[in-house]
């Protein structure tokens, strides 16, 4: 059947079963847009403040439901607009394709109104990225971007479109979308030299990152160490992939991870990294890494393989895959002196936060907010204490219930992720946890979740201070607060209504869920200004470049 | 550190050429030479790198070359296994014709060409493996190179 370009774009969207989308208007994509309105009983689209906000939702969106995040966004500064949402989602792998327009084909080159080179400025971010100079090529790009997006390690896919495309016609047939093919052929006998690996090894440790999330594979992991009794610790990205409480589960590990998981990794004599990247806010000092373990890595990506720390042995495949295959080679174990000896770190070593009753502890902050909005809840963290403080303490059990910018660290990144996890599960709960200076970076949004009836709950952990900034200061440069200190007069209640959400302020636990009882009853969105002592530091921590040995907990 | 070649197969796309470039400069590898040709296949470009790299480093560029959609396939080659070769143009100062004998006899000795003989100047060419272009230069710079380029490693 005979479709513009524009209608070609909706039409493989629907194909890709595609039902919301996120952006922004313009020029450019004035004709997609077109197609989008006659086409919004088949795609829903999402109007945001600015394009950021937008791309930051595909992402949302994605990390919560595991499909493709899809931002819409049209040329020149709409388009390097949602550069930092591609580069968010590029460094956390999260499928996302970005639709741009672009000027006409003869205008391309020449300087034209909003005309800029996106692909060439995507290229380092994307996993790939098109220019679409024919109208033939549309729907077959288009369709290549989902594939890409979600085969292997996911990550996000850029299609540009000259307008002039857009408005073309072209004879359109529907095609089934592809299978993704995550299944990477593994050998056996590899298999086979890890089960005897984990079967020999006295002081085995799992140490997992957001591949097992990708993968879908908490439960294979699970299984693997209850049934071998292998402790396992996660990155900030694999958040929830264990239930909180299981006694395997050593919780976080890295600069701000617990000092028993960072003691276990330390004198494990196995350590099997899964779907992980050893990053620098992991193994803090490459060479001081698990420095007495067999290092064992698993991932789909086998460029990841000894990039950032030299492994002994390693298996590139899908991790469900790996991890079912591993089944049928391990021998049960129970592994008891191992696990004692752990449990007594946890209660000798671990750093336990004391609380005060005359101000509003975070840890405490955290744990109510966690109890209140009960297991299901998605929660969702900008960048920074908060964002820390968050994983230490938010208690996740389900994966893709903790939603935050890991790789890139992108500031105003949650309020554009929140509104995506809301779009995508209207029924669960969506608690935004965030600071006073995430916020400032992109409350913009608020009028966003207004519109649309999105009830997010905001909490701003309110310390008037850049506090992470602040931390590093205060501990490597003799507290020369450059710049940290925020002297700003934000009234965050006045703020809140006069988007037309509701706001509190609280200065006790008390008052804090007080507030929250209520938002929880609030059918609009809700901000909760929650005062914070502007000294609360992230601890424990491991200084960069510093090892296990240099750790801080007071 | 050592010279490793890489031989790539890409498609022959708009800008490839410039991704390939992108991420050597991304991941802070350094380029010794690069070229890019078309191929038989109409569909097809070749493009041979030349990478100062150990060899931990080299497997780490092999893999990230590897994962771009558009390279469809990469190859370490050795010099002396493959037919690979480098072009090299020099300008070289003889202001007497000793000088210029003695340079002559050096182009001779590498197999190379007299392209032009100039008043105070010779300009040579040598097409070879990379390692013997290397060893010509070598041997040249005993004398005043004027100029001199090198077109980067082609190879089948």
């Amino acid at each position: 059947m005979l479709k513009t370009g524009a209608e070609i774009v909706v039409e493989v969207l629907v194909e890709e079963g595609v039902d919301v989308v996120f952006g922004y208007p313009g020029g450019t994509v004035i004709n997609i847009y077109d197609a989008l309105l006659q086409n919004k009983d088949r795609v829903r689209h999402i109007l945001t403040a600015h394009e950021q906000g937008a791309s930051h939702a595909a992402d949302g969106y994605a990390r919560a439901t595991g499909k493709t995040g899809v931002v819409i966004a049209t040329s020149g500064p709409g388009a390097t607009n949602i550069v930092t949402g591609i580069a968010t989602a590029y460094m956390d792998s999260i499928p996302m394709v970005a639709i741009t327009g672009n000027v006409t084909t003869d205008a391309i080159g020449r300087d034209s109104f909003q005309e800029v080179y996106i692909t060439g400025v995507t290229v380092p971010i994307t996993k790939h990225n098109f220019l679409v100079k024919k109208i033939e090529d549309l729907a077959d790009t288009l369709r290549e971007a989902f594939r890409i997006a979600q085969s292997g390690r996911p990550g996000p896919v850029l299609v540009d479109i000259p307008k002039d495309i857009t408005v073309e016609s072209y004879e359109f047939e529907n095609k089934e979308p592809v299978k993704i093919q995550r299944h990477v052929p593994v050998k056996q006998e590899d298999v086979k030299h890890l089960a005897e690996l984990i079967n020999k090894s006295v002081r085995p440790v799992i140490y997992f990152g957001g591949g097992v999330i990708s993968s879908g594979a908490s439960e294979q992991l699970s299984t693997l160490m209850n049934t071998c009794s292998i402790p396992g610790c996660h990155t900030l990205m694999a958040s929830g992939v264990l239930s909180y409480g299981d006694r395997l589960n050593l919780g976080m590990v890295g600069m701000h991870g617990h000092v028993s998981s960072a003691k276990a990794i330390n004198e494990s004599d196995l350590l099997i990294a899964v779907g992980t990247r050893f990053s620098d806010r992991v193994a803090t000092n490459k060479e001081k890494f698990a420095p007495n373990a067999i290092k064992v890595q698993i991932d789909i990506d086998n460029a990841e393989i000894d990039k950032n720390v030299r492994t002994n042995f390693s298996i590139v495949g899908d991790v469900k895959d790996v991890l079912e295959k591993l089944m049928q080679y391990v021998t049960p174990s129970d592994r008891k002196q191992w696990l004692e000896t752990i449990d007594k770190w946890r209660e000798e070593i671990d750093y336990h936060p004391v609380d005060d009753q005359n101000s509003i502890k975070p840890f405490k902050l955290v744990e109510a907010i966690s109890e209140m909005s009960g297991e299901d809840a998605i929660i969702v963290t900008d960048v920074g204490q908060h964002q820390m403080w968050t994983a230490q303490y938010c208690k996740r059990t389900k994966p893709r219930s903790f939603l935050t910018s890991g790789g890139l660290g992108t500031m105003g990144f949650s309020y554009g992720a929140s509104m995506g996890a809301k779009i995508a599960f209207p029924d669960r709960r969506v608690v935004h946890i965030t600071g006073d200076g995430g916020f400032h970076m992109n409350m913009n949004e608020l009028c966003t979740s207004v519109t649309y009836g999105l009830p997010i709950i905001t909490v701003i952990m309110n310390n008037n201070v850049l506090g992470m900034v602040r931390q590093w200061q205060e501990l490597f440069f003799e507290k020369r607060y450059a710049y940290t200190t925020l002297d700003r007069k934000t009234d965050f209640v006045k703020l809140a209504e006069a988007f037309g959400a509701k706001g509190y302020r609280a200065n006790t636990i008390a008052e804090f869920k007080e507030a929250f009882e209520k938002a929880l009853q609030n059918d609009c969105p809700s901000v909760i200004e929650c005062i914070i002592d502007r000294d609360e530091k992230v601890l424990p921590m491991i200084p960069p470049g510093g090892s296990f040995d240099d750790m801080i907990v007071d | 550190m050592k010279k490793h070649i890489l031989s790539l197969v890409v498609q022959n796309n708009f800008g490839v050429l410039a991704r390939i470039s992108s991420l050597f400069a991304r991941r802070g590898y350094n380029i010794d030479s690069i070229s890019a040709s078309p191929t038989n296949e109409p569909k097809i470009t070749k493009i041979t790198v030349v990478v100062e790299a150990d060899d931990e480093l080299i497997e780490k560029v092999f893999k990230q070359v590897s994962k771009l959609e558009e390279v469809e396939q990469v190859t370490q080659i050795d010099e002396r296994e493959t037919v690979c070769k480098e072009l090299a143009l020099l300008k070289v100062g003889a202001e007497d014709t000793a000088v210029s004998a003695e340079i002559s006899g050096v182009v001779l000795a590498y197999d190379g060409k007299i392209l032009e003989i100039q008043q105070d100047a010779i300009t040579v060419e040598l097409t070879d493996i990379p390692s013997n272009v290397d060893a010509f230069v070598k041997a040249l710079s005993k004398f005043k190179i004027l100029e001199m380029c090198r077109t980067g490693v082609t190879a089948l």
